[in-house]
């Protein structure tokens, strides 16, 4: 028996658009009580499937063929006032970014009792009930989370609401998309258990959309890969994940980083880079009386650097590990403590002596679509680094070209404007430009993290090429350990400002000290199966 | 403890608002061409010699500037706004036996061009593309462009001249004071439908295109798309959940454009000789009376700073977020 | 700029604008060939409707040509417009750009000296000063540009400082790029266009705001403006209608025109927001 059943579903995109639709062809089932995953990269057509199924498409998408039946109804062909009935009661939605999908100008419980006076006006007992709800998603406190403001809660406890609201009026069918893509590693853990929990408990039909292959080895009792639109391949989860079928699904599965071994050689080079002692404490004014807020982004950061290592610091959001990467540059001006490089504290730097450091020190942001000035041509963008150092244009540009072609662009990367590029050519542009003024050390901040699965082990390859040949040191910034453990050498671990745990990489991976540390070790999505897998 | 801390706040931002108006005042005065004294008097043609002399010893023209600043600072604080020689009496007086025509006008045109350009920018951005929307998006614009003033004269030629249907000048009708009350209300009120619907006029264009362009913002916004998937109708999302977040930029706009506001009176108090604050200034320019315009400049400016504080108060009570802060 | 102006050219309002505003920019430039005469001169019967005695528009009170006062008054609004608006961009962008680019204790001073001044009644404040420093082009340029400002250095505040904290200047800066160059050729460029569009509707705000201070009285005594006829018309509106519905369309026009092109300068700079 089938809850939804979807049959050569096609979205037709408005002319002009990079391909004629978002989706085609697609077919798959869901049944009552099961978690269907569908999974894929950016542009796969997932999130617009998901939204097919409630009617929500983007004003310039248009259904273009097949059928989405449910319970025996065409959703294609309900009339907008059954599919109003239907929303939110026999399906309902949660979205990604929970802080933007509540209302901030109403109270959390007054927005989960409208879910269910929307479909029984006459429902007295809305507000008990959303305070049971929120007990059934383990809020703390009901009684007094249902009178919160979303902005005073966390992000976890956000999406906690919107499943509560999604679940106020029993629907046959959850649909979830990408819901713990924007949460923290350890808040993505307590959110799949909740989901998966409650999915058992009421026999619901969850169809979980998702990029990430380690989170659908956790959940999924079936899995859809899609790609372009059209689906790869389908089948039970255990079937999908361990015996492929088709190329595209063994590749994705490939590319998930973290899989070998954890590296055990470090330290035998000189000390490049010392911190000690690095303190930041951000204040926030709101105005000249009001109260002061204070965040501790360094309290006290000792660790050293060797030459030819790579260094990952490992944390969450508010952890202070990009603050950290942004003060060895001076980009932000620590409040105490040193930073030296080769001995030199480059805190006490001015003038001329920062710039020379600043050249031996490069960085790689995050956002590829932010680090590449808009306006101008990539080449330019590159040649501006050695021409501030003297060198002649002439010399700059062939120094470019060069670089471009190394990262795998080709030369002819030099004359075309940033938004020509996709994120992952962007990320590599960002990279020449670092590595045309020959720098020692090369800081990473997280910049593999806006990137598809495939591109950022594209991405963390080149890096790792790059390392050795020119014998690069790296400090590498991110959030996710299964990163940190396919390039590091060593690994800090950061929680609020702190340093809980600096150890070898091996180390770290077999045997964490701090609590902290097994505790993201634990959250890290498909951590079982793919150690199941390696262990074959 | 942090709304008595806030007021704290805000009156230290209004003492140090009417410093800087009165420090404005005191170098205006000082970089007028001709003796600051005359200024000061209000004097332009013939002189009354006795009372320069009187001006000079009263505001310590002889002093030191720094002085005297702070001579003429003193007599703010105290609001001793100084004498008109041509009214021959205290400006203090004059503005205040103004001031109610005035608030009565601005508040009037304020509230309806506030609740009028929501709810035509809502209309709008709800139908955005469509021939309602087209409509008022074009007419925001024309009125956006129309001088206050002509707007004004062009309104009394149609309904006072050629339909006869409301009185084109003054406060009340000469007879006012022997109606009952009910009849002098509605008396006051016929007089004030043209200035405050100028007035307004404007001011509703610019925040109709701003809550046109916030409505369509917000519903781009994820919790609408939350509301819709909740199964709402788009008319509860409509009221429920966009209507009170696309307020938000366009009160605070508001707020800032206060300024203007009082600005536009003084043109429409012109035009339809309303006895108020703007009528005042005018008759000050056409009589050069300086003691009086600077007087009316600081009246005016501690009013926009009452009607911050009132938006700001109604943002407050819209936002919790900043309600709890 | 191509496909900035392709995409202006698309704009059917902007277009209609662009055309508005150059028959007005015409009529100004024409204005002494069209009407040879000062427009202060009396030419004809006082009170002569439009069309009667050769009086396209009529005349005034006294027998000036009404059209002849449109057309040299395009001048004086067209200069003040534009003057004021430049005056008041030296003074918004200068204090704006210190404030977003340095930050700390120079933005907080220069914030709070920007609130002040867009709190005081800026029209009032432009009354103020004409009446004080006596009426003439100079002191009225000079007036508008003082209270045109405070929306400006706000704009290039908030500009500068989203753009310095944009992730290709800190890129810039680890380039060694000088904080010079930084400014000029990466914040000014990216941050200009906001600029540019917001400057232009200034332009349009300061030609009401003159004709508002001509028609109270306080134009330059020399030069025929458009708010003064309005005024000098209005006592007599019931006889003469034309006196003041005119001069007032010349100003209406020509506001619609300008802002009709900042909104599709608006569209054509910034592309983001008007695809969406």
């Amino acid at each position: 028996m089938t809850l939804l059943s979807i049959r050569d579903l096609a979205l037709d995109l408005p002319a002009g658009a990079d391909r004629p639709r978002a989706v085609d062809g697609v077919s798959f089932d869901i049944a009552p009580n099961e978690i269907v995953c569908l999974v894929g990269e950016s542009g796969s057509g997932k999130s617009m499937t998901a939204h097919a199924i409630l009617g929500l498409l983007p004003p310039k998408v248009r259904p273009g063929g097949g059928e989405l039946m449910f319970e025996g109804r065409d959703l294609l062909k309900v009339s907008e006032a059954e599919m109003r009935a239907l929303r939110g009661a026999g399906i309902s939605m949660i979205f990604q970014e929970p802080l933007t999908a509540l209302n901030p100008l109403k109270r959390v419980g007054e927005q989960v009792a409208e879910a269910i006076l929307t479909h029984d006006p006459k429902a007295r007992d809305a507000k008990a009930r959303a305070v049971a709800l929120f007990a059934d998603v383990g809020l703390p406190d009901p009684a007094s989370a249902v009178r919160a403001f979303p902005f005073q809660l966390s992000g976890g406890q956000r999406q906690r609401v919107m499943i509560a609201m999604a679940l106020a009026n029993n629907p046959r069918l959850l649909i979830a998309d990408e819901p713990t893509t924007a949460l923290d590693v350890t808040t993505q853990r307590q959110i799949l258990d909740l989901i998966k929990k409650l999915q058992a408990e009421r026999g619901m039909g969850v169809l979980f959309i998702t990029h990430d292959i380690g989170v659908v080895a956790d959940i999924a009792d079936r899995v859809v890969v899609l790609r372009y639109g059209r689906v790869v391949e389908q089948g039970p989860a255990a079937a999908v994940l361990h015996t492929p079928a088709e190329e595209y699904t063994r590749h994705l599965l490939a590319a998930v980083p973290g899989r070998g071994a954890p590296a055990h050689a470090e330290g035998r080079g000189e000390v490049l880079l010392e911190v000690a002692g690095l303190m930041k404490t951000f204040v926030t004014k709101q105005g000249f009386f009001a109260p002061e807020r204070r965040v501790i982004a360094a309290g006290g950061l000792d660790f050293r650097l060797r030459r030819g290592d790579t260094l990952a610091v490992v944390g969450e959001s508010g952890s202070g590990k990009s603050t950290l990467a942004r003060m060895v540059l001076r980009l932000i001006e620590a409040d105490d403590g040193a930073i030296r490089y080769k001995g030199e504290d480059v805190r006490l730097m001015r003038g001329e002596a920062l710039r020379q450091f600043r050249r031996r020190a490069q960085i790689v942001f995050q956002d590829p679509y932010a680090s590449l000035d808009p306006r101008l041509k990539v080449g330019e963008s590159i040649v501006r680094g050695p021409m501030a150092f003297g060198t002649s244009r002439a010399e700059a540009s062939a120094t470019a070209k060069r670089w471009l072609e190394r990262v795998g662009l080709g030369a002819g990367a030099f004359d075309r404007y940033p938004h020509e590029f996709s994120g992952g050519q962007r990320q590599r542009v960002c990279i020449a430009r670092a590595l045309a003024l020959d720098p020692e050390l090369l800081i990473a901040d997280e910049a593999v993290s806006a990137l598809d699965v495939s591109v950022q082990a594209q991405v963390l390859d080149l890096l790792a090429e790059l390392k050795a040949e020119f014998g690069l040191s790296m400090m590498f910034i991110t959030h996710d350990l299964r990163v940190a453990r396919e390039i590091a050498d060593r690994i800090i671990v950061m929680k609020k400002g702190l340093i809980v745990e600096q150890s070898g990489a091996a180390e770290l991976f077999d045997a964490p000290k701090a609590e902290y540390t097994a505790e993201l070790l634990a959250a890290v999505p498909g951590r079982d199966f793919f150690d199941a897998r390696a262990a074959v | 403890m942090l709304q008595i801390r806030r007021i704290g706040v805000r009156l230290a931002g209004l003492a140090a608002t009417i410093l800087v108006i009165a420090t404005i005042n005191f170098i205006l005065v000082h970089s007028a061409p001709g003796d600051p004294a005359s200024v000061m008097a209000g004097q332009s043609g013939a002189t009354d010699e006795k009372f320069l002399a009187e001006v000079r010893a009263e505001y310590g023209l002889d002093q030191p500037y720094i002085v005297q600043l702070g001579t003429y600072l003193g007599k703010v604080v105290q609001f001793d706004l100084g004498y008109s020689f041509r009214q021959r009496r205290d400006v203090a007086d004059l503005i205040m036996e103004r001031l109610w025509p005035t608030l009565l006008l601005t508040l009037t045109s304020f509230t309806l061009a506030l609740a009028g350009g929501i709810f035509l920018g809502a209309l709008a951005g709800r139908r955005a593309g469509r021939w309602s929307d087209t409509l008022i998006s074009m007419g925001a614009l024309l009125l956006y462009a129309t001088p206050v003033f002509w707007l004004g004269l062009m309104l009394v030629l149609v309904f006072s001249i050629q339909l006869g249907w409301l009185p084109a000048f003054g406060y009340a009708s000469i007879r006012a004071d022997s109606f009952t009350t009910w009849h002098y209300i509605t008396d006051v009120a016929s007089h004030l439908v043209l200035p405050a619907v100028s007035l307004a006029a404007i001011y509703m264009a610019v925040y109709t295109r701003l809550m046109r362009s916030s409505i369509i913002e917000v519903s781009h916004e994820d919790h609408v798309k939350t509301a819709r998937a909740k199964g709402l109708t788009e008319g509860r999302i409509l009221r429920r959940h966009m209507l009170r977040n696309a307020s938000l930029p366009v009160i605070t706009f508001a707020g800032l454009q206060a300024g203007a506001m009082i600005g536009g009176a003084v043109v429409v108090e012109t035009v339809f000789a309303w006895p108020g604050l703007g009528r005042l200034t005018y008759d000050a320019v056409l009589q050069r009376d300086y003691p009086v315009l600077l007087g009316l400049f600081l009246v005016m400016s501690v009013l926009v700073i009452l009607v911050n504080l009132l938006t700001d108060l109604i943002y407050r009570m819209i936002d919790p977020r900043l309600a709890a802060r | 700029m191509n496909d900035t102006l392709k995409t202006f050219l698309t704009r059917k309002t902007g277009v209609i604008g662009l055309v508005l505003l150059a028959l007005v920019v015409a009529l100004a430039v024409l204005a002494p060939v069209l009407y040879p005469a000062s427009p202060w001169e009396i030419t004809g019967v006082p009170f002569a409707a439009p069309g009667e005695y050769g009086m396209l528009l009529g005349s005034d009170t006294l027998g000036r040509d009404i059209a002849s006062g449109i057309a040299h008054g395009a001048r004086v609004s067209l200069l003040i417009g534009v003057a004021s608006t430049l005056a008041a961009l030296c003074i918004g962008v200068v204090l704006g750009c210190l404030a977003g680019y340095f930050g700390g204790w120079v933005d907080m001073l220069v914030m709070r000296f920007t609130e002040i001044f867009q709190t005081i009644p800026n029209f009032v404040l432009a009354i103020l000063l004409v009446a004080i420093l006596n009426p003439s082009l100079w002191t009225i340029i000079l007036a508008i540009g003082i209270v045109s400002w405070p929306p400006l250095a706000r704009l290039t505040r908030a500009q500068v400082m989203t753009i310095s904290t944009r992730e290709f200047i800190s890129a810039a800066r680890c380039q060694g790029q000088s904080t010079a160059s930084i400014v000029l050729r990466h914040v000014l460029p990216n941050a200009i266009s906001p600029i540019i569009v917001t400057g232009s509707l200034t332009i349009a705000t300061a030609i009401l705001i003159e004709a508002a201070l001509s028609f109270m009285g306080l134009g330059d005594p020399n030069n025929m403006s458009w708010g003064f006829m309005v005024g000098a018309g209005r006592t007599v509106i019931r006889q003469a209608w034309w006196m003041s519905v005119f001069p007032g369309l010349a100003i209406l026009i020509t506001v619609v025109a300008i802002n009709l092109v900042g909104e599709a300068l608006n569209d054509a700079l910034n592309p983001r927001i008007s695809r969406s």
